[in-house]
């Protein structure tokens, strides 16, 4: 029953990877020896530099906020966890957009600073440490929503020990409670070197050039797309090494609490004289991250109106975000269903294979998974090529990952011995599907749901290269405007992006702290 | 003369409104096992962790070696208490091997001390051969020692243990004990163990403090708290104590439905003509098989060794006595109790409105 769809949903998920590596095998001398020139070379050290400083960087704004609005007494915590999360709803592009038209050469900031006080430089934001500042401030919470979880889940028991043993707070931090968290840092930054290593719209809008920014440039350019198509599989190669690295750094040691029992509930650490600093220290970073890019794009906003601009409110735009975005969160969310089903109660070598399968998209960046489905659209089903269709199956491709990692922990939660009550107490198995395991999952699922509208809404690469002729999303109209530095003009849609983001944002944050409560 | 290795006078903590411990007395001397005894969420873990310095004390004082560590004014921090604190679950750190969770208090020696220290903590745990294991490579009982192990490796001055064998099943449950209290008294480790199990406490341990609301009820041997508990709670804890009621005479004989039957008092003084209830134990009475007995056998437990009988009286109450494994009686048996009780029993004056 659930052999069936599960199998084909997986093998689907890898077609577009296959067909790159069919194509790629297939290519002539000539674009092999193109792709070893020293261009590809500079290709990849700036990506996998770009990939390290972010991830970095994340971890250093991640670790510290987690801990503090899980262990702290930190004032007025819940609000602080709450913003900490938030630069999810800032999608790259948008952010690159505010730092471009705020800090840029033509920007807000020099505007500002040039009428009473003539100057006329500014740092560079153009490069390497824009772009590493720009994903970072971006990306980091999804370390520090990993690392809040780990530091949730953690015995405070092991530093009570450290200390009974003679071991001051500081030192038990370090010696206990860090090593703890290192496979939560580490799948954390995993995530975050993977969406680096895809990222296109910072990259291009910051002019630092990486893989996704030259495959782009070589599909648009070229008749030749087999050289697209060589540098996307190197891209795929790095990712795949950046996954076996993860998963090397574990080692036999358990992170996890050993013996049975209930943990207490974990201290609230008082900050004493770091009080203020660490207030600071998420201040700088609420307003880096969301306020100060919401009132930049506000500004721009503003300053379109005042000159006369018609049409800031993109309707049909908005409604192409929200019908493609919608409709791929709940096909994804529904294909998740049989993979995690089977992964979860028929544990197995295949059943396992299955799930590692639908996995593939997780490394996959979007710009690739676009490309390989264009060769597929045009070479082997023509009438699917250029509509909907295909953007939605590049969607759920890329995102089902996320959907899956939802669905798995709900499926996980409605325990087969509820379902055996229910069989127990007279219920076939039809009604104990509808009367007890579906209820238990919905809110698990929701989860899903939620997270895949919220990354569909911001994908850019595969939206542009997929999109029907003439569909524009939020995200293209933004991405069009931006390239052009028309910033009023993309400003609009940026906002509105950023607030239709905050819907299911909004909607997870608060079963999160409801969870907690 | 070696003084008080732990002492607590009047130590209190409140967690806002209740008394987590309350005006706790009591002095370990060098190499006594002292066990904590009460239910769950009587303040026992409280007093232990307040003792290990994770708790502040609100009133009194806690002193460990005679110097000051707990008071109002006073908190030294549990790093540097010198107290070893096994916890509930091990707390074993799963990062770290056998050996580099036995070192991790030992930072301060020097290498070989720290080498030397290790080896002979290992060997009194029984944990050769067993150095680089992971903790979840372990059995239960492994885990057990290493963390034992972990704490005796700093020579702390007491040990405490919290809850040490509740997370072990019953059948392994009296050999850990055996292994544990070996190794504590071998090494006369002066110990405070918190067990909210009767024989557990009774198995271990010199002395025994039995704990209700925070507070202590009683601190004696064991064979004082079963013979003379002092209050009706301390009874309950340390026996299969039931309570027979009656009426006091003059001649130091209380009138009951089964008797009349000599006693002393329990708890306070008892007036001649007042309501008392006296304790019985499951030894007190012999249940004999009797056609007319206006008593009758309401439920039978067959405990292996023994059979617990649940005797019906005429008013209703239930008394237990302890049968030889070989009884057969059946529930709903007519019977007759007769006392056997060579001494007198105790007698505790019927309060109105206790809930004991």
């Amino acid at each position: 029953m659930l052999w069936l769809p599960a199998t084909l949903i997986a093998l689907a998920m890898v077609a577009p990877l296959a067909y790159l590596v069919i194509r790629g095998a297939g290519a002539s001398e000539e674009t092999w020896s193109l792709l070893f020139r020293a261009r590809t070379a500079e290709l990849l050290w700036r990506s996998v530099v770009l990939m390290a400083t972010v991830t970095t960087v994340s971890v250093a704004l991640g670790v510290p906020l987690a801990w503090l609005t899980v262990r702290s007494d930190i004032p007025l915590r819940r609000f602080w966890s709450v913003v900490a999360v938030l630069p999810l709803v800032v999608p790259s592009y948008v952010g690159a957009l505010v730092v471009v038209s705020a800090l840029g050469p033509t920007g807000l900031l020099r505007d500002i600073l040039d009428g009473p006080l003539g100057v006329q430089r500014l740092p560079e934001i153009y490069g390497l440490s824009g772009t590493t500042l720009t994903l970072a401030l971006l990306n980091y919470p999804l370390v520090l929503l990993i690392v809040k979880g780990a530091l949730n889940g953690l015995d405070p028991a092991l530093g009570d020990s450290a200390r009974s043993l003679g071991v001051s707070p500081a030192v038990a931090v370090l010696r206990v409670t860090l090593p703890q968290l290192k496979p939560a840092i580490a799948s954390g930054s995993l995530l975050v070197a993977l969406y680096t290593l895809s990222d296109f719209g910072a990259v291009s809008l910051l002019g630092y050039e990486t893989f996704t920014w030259a495959i782009y440039q070589q599909y648009q350019t070229s008749f030749d797309r087999s050289v697209a198509s060589s540098l996307s599989l190197v891209l795929v190669a790095v990712a795949a090494t950046v996954l076996v690295l993860e998963a090397r750094s574990r080692g036999r040691a358990r992170y996890y609490r050993t013996g049975p029992g209930a943990a207490r509930p974990p201290a609230v650490v008082p900050l004493g004289r770091w009080r203020w600093p660490a207030v600071a220290l998420c201040a700088a970073v609420g307003l880096a991250a969301v306020a100060g890019p919401v009132a930049v794009l506000g500004y721009w906003v503003g300053q379109g109106i005042a000159a006369g601009e018609r049409e800031m409110l993109l309707w049909g735009e908005l409604w192409n975000s929200v019908l493609i975005s919608g409709a791929a969160a709940l096909v994804t969310a529904a294909c998740s269903v049989p993979i995690a089903a089977l992964a979860v109660r028929y544990p197995s070598p295949i059943s396992q294979l299955v799930e590692r399968l639908s996995f593939t998209g997780y490394a996959l960046p979007g710009v690739v998974v676009a490309l390989s489905l264009v060769f597929v659209g045009v070479n082997v089903v023509r009438p699917v090529y250029q509509t909907g269709w295909m953007l939605l199956f590049a969607y759920v491709v890329l995102f089902l990952p996320v959907a899956l990692g939802a669905t798995r922990s709900a499926m996980m939660q409605a325990s087969p011995g509820l379902e055996e009550a229910a069989r127990g107490l007279g219920r076939t198995p039809l009604q104990t599907l509808l009367t007890v395991i579906v209820p238990q999952m919905r809110s698990g699922m929701l989860v899903g749901v939620a997270l895949v509208f919220l990354v569909a809404i911001k994908e850019l690469p595969a939206t542009l290269i997929l999109g029907p002729l003439g569909f524009q999303t939020l995200a293209t109209a933004v991405w069009s405007a931006s390239s052009e530095a028309f910033y009023a003009r993309a400003s609009a849609p940026a906002l509105m992006l950023v607030l239709v983001s905050s819907i299911p944002m909004a909607a997870l944050v608060w079963r999160g702290e409801r969870l907690r409560a | 003369m070696i003084g008080p290795v732990v002492q607590c006078v009047d130590a209190t903590k409140r967690f806002g409104e209740v008394m987590a411990i309350d005006r706790v007395s009591f002095v370990l001397a060098p190499g006594e096992i002292l066990s904590v005894l009460g239910p769950s969420g009587c303040g026992k873990t409280t007093l232990l962790r307040t003792i290990a310095g994770f708790e502040t004390l609100e009133r009194g004082e806690i002193r460990i070696q005679e110097r000051l560590v707990s008071s109002p004014a006073v908190h030294v921090p549990p790093e540097r208490r010198q107290v070893g604190m096994v916890f509930q679950d091990y707390s074993l750190f799963p990062h770290l091997t056998v050996v580099q969770n036995v070192r991790f208090g030992l930072e301060r020696l020097s290498r070989q001390d720290r080498q030397h220290r290790v080896a002979e903590v290992l060997d009194l745990a029984r944990l050769m051969g067993l150095e680089d294991r992971y903790p979840h490579e372990l059995s239960g009982g492994q885990q057990q020692r290493v963390a034992l192990a972990r704490t005796l490796a700093p020579r702390p001055v007491t040990v405490l243990l919290d809850e040490p064998f509740s997370n072990v099943d019953a059948t392994m449950r009296a050999e850990m004990r055996l292994e544990v209290e070996q190794i504590l008294r071998e090494n006369q480790v002066t110990t405070v163990l918190v067990t909210h199990n009767r024989e557990e406490a009774f198995a271990i341990a010199d002395r025994i403090a039995v704990m209700r609301d925070g507070a202590l009820d009683q601190i004696d041997t064991p064979e004082v708290l079963f013979n003379a508990p002092s209050t009706r709670f301390v009874a309950r804890m340390t026996g299969i104590s039931d309570f027979l009621p009656g009426r006091a005479g003059s001649d130091g004989r209380v009138l009951t439905e089964l008797g009349d039957l000599p006693y002393r008092a329990g708890d306070s003084e008892i007036a001649a003509g007042s309501a008392v209830d006296l304790l019985v134990h499951a030894d007190d009475f012999q249940v004999l098989v009797d056609p007319y007995g206006r008593s009758a056998v309401a439920a039978r437990e067959f405990r292996g060794d023994e059979v617990l009988l649940a005797v019906r009286v005429p008013s209703g109450d239930t008394i237990r006595c302890r049968q030889h494994h070989g009884s057969t009686l059946p529930t709903g048996t007519n019977v007759t109790l007769v006392p056997t009780r060579v001494e007198p029993f105790l007698a505790f004056a019927r309060e109105v409105s206790s809930d004991e």
